[in-house]
């Protein structure tokens, strides 16, 4: 077992409830997104998206388009954008294939179809309008039971199947058991800036203004798919209005809008219409989830057996996760994940908010409520009854696990002693029916692998330097905490630059892994700028640290001083300045070697409790108070970790009662595809919330014990919730989300 | 988004005389220009109203009517504490629609004529005998959770979305109208029309011509006692109803004197059934009635599609409405208007 990593001691910025950096710039207007930058000769492309999912397009009146006035270019399948890379060849991790008017068949509703490029926005979309396709439609396949399933070779990024133990035994030696069937919908992200580009070129030289979530990674696919060398290619994402997964990728439209600028030899920018996220830009794709949980006479599981038959579209192959979710987490005996893919004509899935883990958790926070309810226990009580030590399985030690102290404060906050057993015996002053439920959360804590630069500079503040992408969730304010306690700087003495592609590799923000790999980095680079520092000043005879040997020396406050001798110190501008005045520059990386993800499951946790109100009558729902408590390492920044807690949780609101996609089995088409229609909780939905950190260190998990909050808060929720209203209703209802004629149907 | 003419006429007579066929007034645009930016509507013209003088004002005339101007903002006649004061269940229908953002956008001329949101309609792209008159309606068979179990035929299955015109139905709002024949005066009952065979006439309004004001009769204020709207939604704000009703009293001596009931989102109108309020008057309020009122609302209601849930939730949401209006009208606006967590003690 590797040693534990030694732990920072002394935090100055990191911990604080420092508010968002950009905060300010951004409630202003003064932050610029990409689709705000309006470079010179700038022309304005709109896709034309398919309204059939299966078929393919007979014919477009590409004459008309082109004769409106302002039209510069359409594009279609005859006259199409060609590219170097191909887009149906998928070389690199997050490489997705597209439809890049490479073909004139129709593979899902919106798909491209063609490109039209104008002086203006109005003369595009009126271009676009003017085409009038012609089709030749097939019937399409849309739902999970319209297309034989298959076995698929990968679920999400991770195995299609694991199995620990001797499942069938496991079944076998059960005294009571459930066997249920779930189903999750399609959803769709939908980030307040819908995906945009502004795309412009100098020769082989490629600049595009780009919400993106892998900023340097992304320069090679760009690369790749316009045949030119990474380093041609910036990528300037300053700010991001969400991502969720979905701005990690390159994206058949914005790929049309970067081969359009290089053709026609100007600048051009694209941006989707909120109807236009439904389809080329990925989504969470439906599921049906068959679980099966079989318990001893002392209601200690014996199994745990988690399918998910997951929808992909018919040309690639991402499919949702969900049975993974309940790998890592509750003592079973034997214990079983598996997938079944469905090819629909849907466009491709992908990593949404949570991928896998969001459906798996909902699915099997609901089976476990129902094994407690066969076994006549307590929701918790039967949960802490299953609590694994080690990592079910794998029997791999827990790198830390402080998931009973969230049990226990959750509970203790949110008053869960209380709760009857039997369903729909509680009911408030005004009668409606009351309900608590309640799950477990949980969420692996990955690190990717991230470089940063910092530099000292000569008048004693510091440049720290990363390509890191702030989403929203607030990574520069806490990525700028974490450098500036490396420096021994105060945060106000220290600029930090991300969100660009010429900047070292600040890895992806994804996979709730940004902040432990990104702020591992800086970490790492500001610890060999004060390293090179000491060196200066310890061989300068000049100084008062002269002789100091380097290990015993540390930064405080803008100084260099030893350790248990703070008076003996000196400040950095002095060092630098009697050393010739150059800033001095430290590097540095973060991953995670090998052997520690092997010597240690590694996970964040958390409980979350719900309350809801039912009408008993008219079955409208109300999420009347949701508790999370999280253990999730060290917390960098309160307010901000809470936020993304908070954030999370919402989403599991939105997730357990609001969030569907639905398709007209006809067409194909998504009916529902805008924020009128595709309904995530609106403020008036979200009260009662709180939100609680339960102290973990963690000394193996990375340098920092940084385990990331982005996604974590949406596990857990949705079973809670789902539970609360069974708690309410008697009512158990199979499907998400939760609508009020299921419940009436059960009532 | 295709090119149009834009003009804005300074006088009621300027903008009919404007008007040309293929022509659209506009409002505050809330429902027009997002459907111009789907493609379902392309007006040649838009006539923008919302600089004509005399229509933004909320007064009570001589005979105890009381007249709203047609763009007068939905928010500002919500929280005119006169006007809510006497139309209590107006206000809160109105907070019950849309967006703070929408609602100060939004006229109440503009409420009345807006457009159906069946999805089928609004994409541009479906068939929809409303858009296109004879072409077919591709709502039947698709997606009909939102679509109407009353009053529908097969040309059309939509619904008329406003909450606002709910409780004007109750009450008898007369809708005032200029255009090129003269001026004129609709009852409310009259305005919204079923689809029949010609889905394509939404209102009683003829071609060129303007709402320019409602009235509320004076009669109507004598309910402001025990008046209220319930809607029922898929989350407790921004949200069209699922169903919806407006009830109103008047109680005397424990029984009902006057009684009033009209729901909304069950057909492409507010819907009043005469026979259903006639039951109550002289009975004293009581569970048992007030769901025979309801059922005898919803008297001959038939699924659309896969929706038959609305038809019972709609009889539920009108008994509750009524009761919740016998109990009396809340000193204050609920927190959450018109939502089933209104009551106080979700306060």
């Amino acid at each position: 077992m590797p040693d534990p990593i030694p732990m920072p001691t002394r935090f100055g910025s990191s911990g604080q409830p420092v508010t968002r950096r950009d905060g300010v710039a951004k409630v202003t207007g003064a932050a610029t997104f990409a689709a705000d930058n309006h470079p010179n000769g700038l022309l304005h492309a709109v896709y034309v998206p398919a309204t059939i999912a299966r078929g393919r397009v007979v014919s477009m009146d590409v004459a008309a388009a082109r004769a409106h006035p302002g039209v510069v270019e359409v594009y279609t399948p005859d006259n199409s954008l060609k590219l170097a890379g191909d887009p149906d060849a998928k070389p690199f991790m997050f490489a997705f294939r597209m439809h890049v008017l490479q073909t004139d068949r129709i593979a899902y509703a919106n798909q491209p179809i063609a490109l039209v490029v104008a002086e203006t926005i109005e003369a595009a979309n009126e271009g676009a309008r003017l085409l009038a396709p012609v089709y030749e439609a097939e019937t399409p396949r849309v739902t999970l039971d319209d297309a034989e399933g298959y076995k698929p070779e990968a679920a999400g990024f991770g195995a299609a199947e694991t199995v620990h133990g001797d499942v069938e035994a496991g079944h076998a030696a059960a005294a009571k058991s459930v066997d249920l069937t779930y189903e999750t919908p399609s959803q769709y992200h939908n980030a307040m800036e819908t995906h945009a580009v502004v795309a412009e070129w100098d020769g082989d030289r490629l600049t595009l203004d780009l919400p993106n979530q892998a900023i340097v990674m992304s320069k090679a696919a760009y690369g790749y798919y316009f045949g030119i060398p990474p380093q041609n290619v910036l990528i300037r994402s300053p700010y991001l209005g969400g991502g969720f997964g979905s701005k990690a990728m390159s994206h058949a439209p914005v790929m049309l809008a970067i081969a359009a600028a290089r053709a026609i030899g100007r600048p051009v920018k694209l941006m989707l219409r909120r109807d236009q996220m439904f389809g080329p830009v990925g989504h969470r794709g439906a599921t049906r989830q068959h679980i099966r949980i079989g318990i001893d006479g002392d209601a200690r599981m014996t199994v745990l057996d988690h399918h998910s038959l997951s929808a992909t579209s018919t040309f690639d192959d991402f499919i949702e996760p969900a049975a993974n979710a309940s790998q890592g987490l509750y003592d079973a005996g034997a214990l079983r994940s598996s997938h079944t893919g469905v090819r629909l004509d849907v466009g491709t899935p992908g990593p949404m908010r949570a991928p896998g883990e969001a459906s798996g958790s909902a699915v099997l926070e609901c089976a476990m409520d129902e094994m407690a309810e066969a076994a006549g226990m307590d929701p918790l009580e039967f949960r802490l009854k299953n609590y694994a030590e080690t990592e079910p399985g794998t029997g791999k030690p827990y790198s830390s696990k402080a998931l009973r102290e969230c049990y226990a404060q959750g509970a203790e906050h949110f008053g869960w002693a209380g709760r009857p057993l039997e369903a729909g015996t509680m009911r408030d002053e005004a009668g409606m029916l009351v309900g608590w439920g309640m799950g477990t959360a949980l969420f692996h804590a990955p690190m990717f692998a991230a470089e940063a630069r910092a530099t000292l500079r000569p008048d004693g503040t510091g440049l720290v330097e990363t390509g890191a992408a702030d989403m929203g969730q607030g990574a520069w304010t806490a990525l700028a905490q974490i450098a500036a306690d490396a420096l021994g700087l105060p945060l106000d003495k220290v600029e930090f630059r991300a969100g660009t592609s010429d900047l070292p590799d600040g890895g992806v923000a994804g996979g709730s892994g940004h902040t432990a790999t990104a702020g591992g980095a800086l970490h790492s680079a500001g610890m060999d700028a004060i390293a090179r520092l000491a060196e200066i000043a310890t061989a300068d005879p000049a100084s008062p640290l002269h002789g100091a040997g380097n290990a015993t020396i540390v930064a405080r406050d803008g100084r260099l001083v030893v350790e248990g001798d703070e008076e003996r110190g000196e400040d950095f501008a002095t060092i630098i300045a009697r050393a010739g005045g150059e800033a001095v520059v430290g590097t540095g990386g973060a991953s995670r070697p090998p052997e520690a993800g092997a010597a240690h499951a590694m996970y964040a946790h958390g409980a979350v409790f719900a309350e809801v109100k039912v009408d008993p009558e008219l079955y409208q729902m109300r999420v009347t108070r949701l508790v999370g408590a999280f253990a999730a390492g060290r917390i960098i920044n309160p307010k901000l970790a809470e936020s993304q807690l908070y954030g999370g949780m919402i989403w599991g609101l939105s997730f357990a009662l609001h969030e569907e996609a639905r398709h007209d089995r006809r067409t194909g088409r998504i009916v529902n595809g805008d924020l009128a229609g595709y309904h995530v909780p609106v403020n008036a939905d979200v009260t009662g919330f709180d939100v609680i950190t339960v102290h973990e260190d963690d000394p193996y998990v990375n340098a920092l014990g940084i385990k990331g909050v982005g996604e974590i808060g949406i596990t857990g929720t949705v079973g809670a919730i789902a539970n609360a209203i069974r708690h309410a209703t008697g009512t158990r209802v199979r499907r998400f989300p939760i609508r009020i004629e299921d419940l009436l149907a059960g009532g | 988004m295709r090119a149009f003419d834009y003009t804005r006429p300074a006088s009621i007579e300027e903008a009919v005389a404007a008007w040309t066929p293929g022509a659209a007034y506009l409002g505050g645009g809330t429902n027009l220009v997002d459907l111009m930016k789907t493609g379902a509507m392309g007006p040649a013209k838009l006539i923008d109203l919302t600089c004509l003088p005399g229509l933004d004002a909320i007064e009570v005339k001589g005979d105890g009517s009381t007249r709203i101007g047609a763009l007068v903002r939905n928010s500002d006649l919500a929280h005119n504490r006169d006007f809510a004061a006497r139309f209590p269940m107006v206000a809160e229908a109105i907070l019950a629609g849309a967006s703070a953002q929408l609602r100060n956008a939004a006229t109440v001329g503009g409420n009345l004529v807006q457009h159906t949101r069946c999805p089928f309609f609004q994409d541009g792209i479906s068939a929809c005998n409303r858009r296109d008159p004879g072409i077919g309606c591709d709502a039947i068979g698709g997606d009909t959770g939102s679509m109407a179990v009353l009053g529908w035929s097969q040309s059309c299955i939509a619904t008329h979305p406003s909450d606002f015109a709910v409780p004007l139905a109750a009450l008898d709002a007369v809708i005032e109208i200029a255009g090129p024949n003269g001026s004129r005066e609709v009852p409310m009952a009259e305005f919204h029309r079923l689809p029949g065979d010609t889905p394509e006439k939404e209102t009683a309004l003829e071609p060129g011509e303007i709402v320019t004001a409602i009235r509320l009769p004076a009669e109507a204020a004598a309910f402001a006692a025990h008046s209220r709207y319930l809607k029922l939604r898929e989350r407790t704000s921004f949200a069209f109803a699922l169903v919806s009703a407006a009830a109103a009293l008047v109680i005397e001596d424990g029984r009902i004197a006057a009684a009033r009931l009209a729901l909304g989102a069950v057909a492409a109108k507010p819907w009043r059934v005469a026979g259903a309020e006639a039951l109550m008057v002289g009975e004293p309020p009581s569970p048992e009635l007030f769901a025979r009122a309801a059922t005898a609302a919803m008297e001959g209601a038939m699924p659309s599609g896969d929706n038959a849930h609305k038809i019972e939730l709609a009889r539920r949401t009108a008994a509750r409405a009524l009761a919740r209006a016998a109990a009396g009208t809340p000193a204050e606006m609920p927190a959450l208007p018109a939502s089933v967590f209104g009551d106080p003690a979700h306060a």
